[in-house]
């Protein structure tokens, strides 16, 4: 099957080239000398040092990392929650309809969500800032985390808990000391969901940011209708090295981990 | 020099440790177990044995606590444990699956309980020891469950319910996952373990050989009930009921009626047969419908008519199931039914005295066959 033949090579160059395109023209233009952005003058960095000089830049970097940060935890706890309730709970009256209730909001469309929460907010009182984008981006990426934790906790050997209770566990140690390390790493990857949804969410932060907050996305967006500056080509590259970075980390640690314990296993069944 | 056999369950005085008392668990309309009463006693070993689904498990989550009784209460050491939560209980269990936490070390699997009961740490290390000592695991006590074999890791399952030092110790088909020769050495490794503790121990199995090796008493259940708890050798050799007796090891059942005559009774079984006799305790009426179960190795096989026995019917060789020490034949009779014959195979096979098609009178004592009434 390893065969190289033309139509595969085209396929692959087709298929990356619109995958990647964009994103590498953004980044090569990110290097250019020239203000005028379609214009290429020559290799530079210098659109990175203004940037690190644009204090509204920096302002909105800082309130996505704080919203990121609190609302991926929240949803992580909350998502968590729900996942093991759904998963534990058993057949009840309603299950699928409370399930179904749990997962809707990843179909919901982000406007719809955006404009309930705004009316919400304005409805309570509540003035719009990094605390409602907080709360609006807990509630939408709580179920992109109870989706991923409750997959693994379907595959999880009940008889560990009851392993835990027997042993002297109250029901909430035992959830501690044994089901959360073992889930930890479904829990974690839902958390980095979560923290990447809210880092690059536009549509739901703009309609529940206020005057006093705004987020990166939201900031690059109305910079855009002034025209493209090359600092935020600057910005974008630095996103999307952090993001590279992250995910190849992440990936090169599980594989790395999973090889172990292969290797592992095979020792333990020649022993 | 008289020796103290252990038999608990014939003294009136001996008080037992857990104590069945109608006990009945239903899942929706599905009986699980139906109205039981029965004792365990203090060291020993019971074994629960039946097919799937006739609630052996069932019988042991409740005493784990993981089910509650719907009618009945159990006792255990006297005090009724229906509301006592299973991590209050001085009961352990060895799972199925064996359960180890994946992410502890040997050491900390087996710590784990005892952690939970606050021992002081000194303490904690050697009772760790002396179980990792118990179990031969003291070169993995760093090792992670994954990084040991099967059978190891059924060591420390067995290390880790055993620390805490239960009163009652629950087994879920333990040895399910290991291959027949481990199985044998870790049934007699788990004897020894038992016998060393003087830890009660309650074992769950389908396979009746394993619970004919280890267990003080063996209870047949069917259906959500037991139908005969004894030790292993008179649930083999005076099975209750036509299941019992072919439920456990091999068996040909012959039914006929039964007829009065001196200790026993005469059994008709078909016509232009001779009738069959067998020496009872039971009572049966004339007339009534009766089972006689002959285990294969009490029937023998010969060429001429024996002269001395009063059961000796003529049949045709069917069948030869070469097992290496045994041979068993399958007999047929004139009327169609088969008689299964063991003979032990003290000579080489070349030698062997009968083959396919040969015509071979069976004969046994009349105390051979058990005559049953259902």
């Amino acid at each position: 099957m390893r065969r190289f033949t033309w139509f595969n090579a085209t396929s692959l160059t087709l298929g990356f080239a619109f995958l990647y395109l964009p994103m590498v023209l953004l980044i090569i233009y990110s290097f250019n000398e020239s203000k005028l952005v379609t214009v290429w003058a020559g290799f530079s960095t210098k659109w990175y040092g203004e940037l690190l000089r644009n204090e509204a830049f920096l302002d909105a970097a800082w309130v996505t990392l704080q919203v990121a940060f609190v609302s991926s935890t929240i949803a992580t706890v909350l998502g968590t929650m729900a996942a093991y309730v759904m998963v534990r709970a058993g057949r009840f009256a309603g299950r699928t309809l409370f399930s179904g209730m749990i997962y809707a909001p990843l179909v919901m469309p982000e406007v719809i969500t955006g404009l309930s929460l705004l009316l919400l907010f304005i409805g309570i009182g509540l003035d719009r800032g990094v605390f409602t984008i907080i709360l609006a981006h807990t509630t939408f990426s709580m179920c992109y985390v109870s989706v991923v934790v409750s997959s693994r906790l379907v595959s999880f050997d009940r008889s560990l808990e009851e392993a835990a209770l027997d042993l002297g566990c109250s029901p909430m140690q035992a959830f501690r000391l044994v089901t959360l390390p073992i889930i930890a790493p479904a829990v974690i990857s839902g958390w980095l969901l979560a923290f990447t949804l809210s880092l690059d969410d536009l549509v739901i932060a703009s309609f529940t940011a206020g005057p006093s907050a705004t987020t990166l996305p939201i900031k690059i967006w109305s910079s855009i209708r002034l025209g493209v500056s090359p600092e935020i080509n600057a910005l974008s590259t630095l996103m999307i090295a952090v993001v590279a970075v992250g995910v190849i980390t992440a990936s090169i640690v599980t594989k790395r981990a999973a090889l172990r314990q292969q290797a592992d296993q095979r020792a333990a069944e020649r022993a | 020099m008289t020796q103290t056999v252990f038999e608990p369950w014939n003294d009136p005085n001996e008080k037992p440790l857990i104590q069945f008392r109608g006990v009945t668990k239903r899942f929706g309309d599905f009986t699980a177990i139906d109205n039981q009463t029965f004792d365990i006693f203090e060291r020993e070993f019971f074994a629960l044995l039946g097919p799937s689904g006739c609630g052996k498990t069932t019988m042991m989550r409740m005493l784990a606590g993981f089910e509650t009784p719907t009618e009945g209460t159990i006792l255990l050491a006297g005090q009724d444990i229906a509301p006592i939560p299973p991590n209050k209980r001085a009961v352990n269990m060895m799972f199925q699956s064996y359960a180890l936490f994946p992410h502890l070390s040997v050491w900390d699997n087996i710590a784990f309980g005892l952690k939970r009961d606050g021992m002081a740490r000194d303490a904690i290390g050697d009772r760790v020891a002396e179980m990792l000592k118990l179990t031969r695991l003291e070169k993995f006590a760093r090792r992670k469950p994954h990084q040991i074999s099967g059978g190891q890791r059924q060591r420390v399952a067995l290390a880790r319910s055993l620390a805490k030092a239960p009163k009652l110790l629950l087994l879920d088909e333990p040895l399910g996952a290991l291959d027949a020769k481990l199985r044998q050495d870790t049934q007699f490794e788990l004897m020894d373990i038992q016998e060393k503790t003087g830890t009660t121990f309650v074992i769950v199995t389908h396979d009746q050989e394993e619970a004919m090796t280890v267990a003080s008493r063996v209870a047949v259940m069917d259906h959500g009930q037991i139908i005969q708890a004894d030790t292993p050798a008179r649930i083999y050799e005076t099975p209750n009921s036509v299941y019992v007796a072919d439920f456990i090891g091999d068996v040909t059942i012959i039914e006929g009626t039964a007829t009065r005559d001196g200790a026993g009774y005469r059994i008709d079984f078909a016509e232009g047969q001779p009738a069959l006799y067998a020496e009872t305790d039971i009572a049966l009426t004339d007339g009534q419908r009766a089972y006689l179960a002959i285990r294969p190795e009490k029937v023998s096989i010969t060429a001429e008519k024996p002269e001395d026995k009063r059961n000796a019917l003529r049949g045709k060789i069917l069948d030869i199931a070469y097992l290496g020490n045994l041979s068993t034949y399958h007999v047929e009779l004139p009327k169609g039914q088969i008689v299964r014959a063991q003979t032990a195979n003290t000579r080489r096979l070349s030698r062997r005295s009968f083959t396919w098609e040969d015509e071979v009178w069976l004969s046994w004592t009349d105390t051979a066959a058990v005559l049953l009434e259902r």
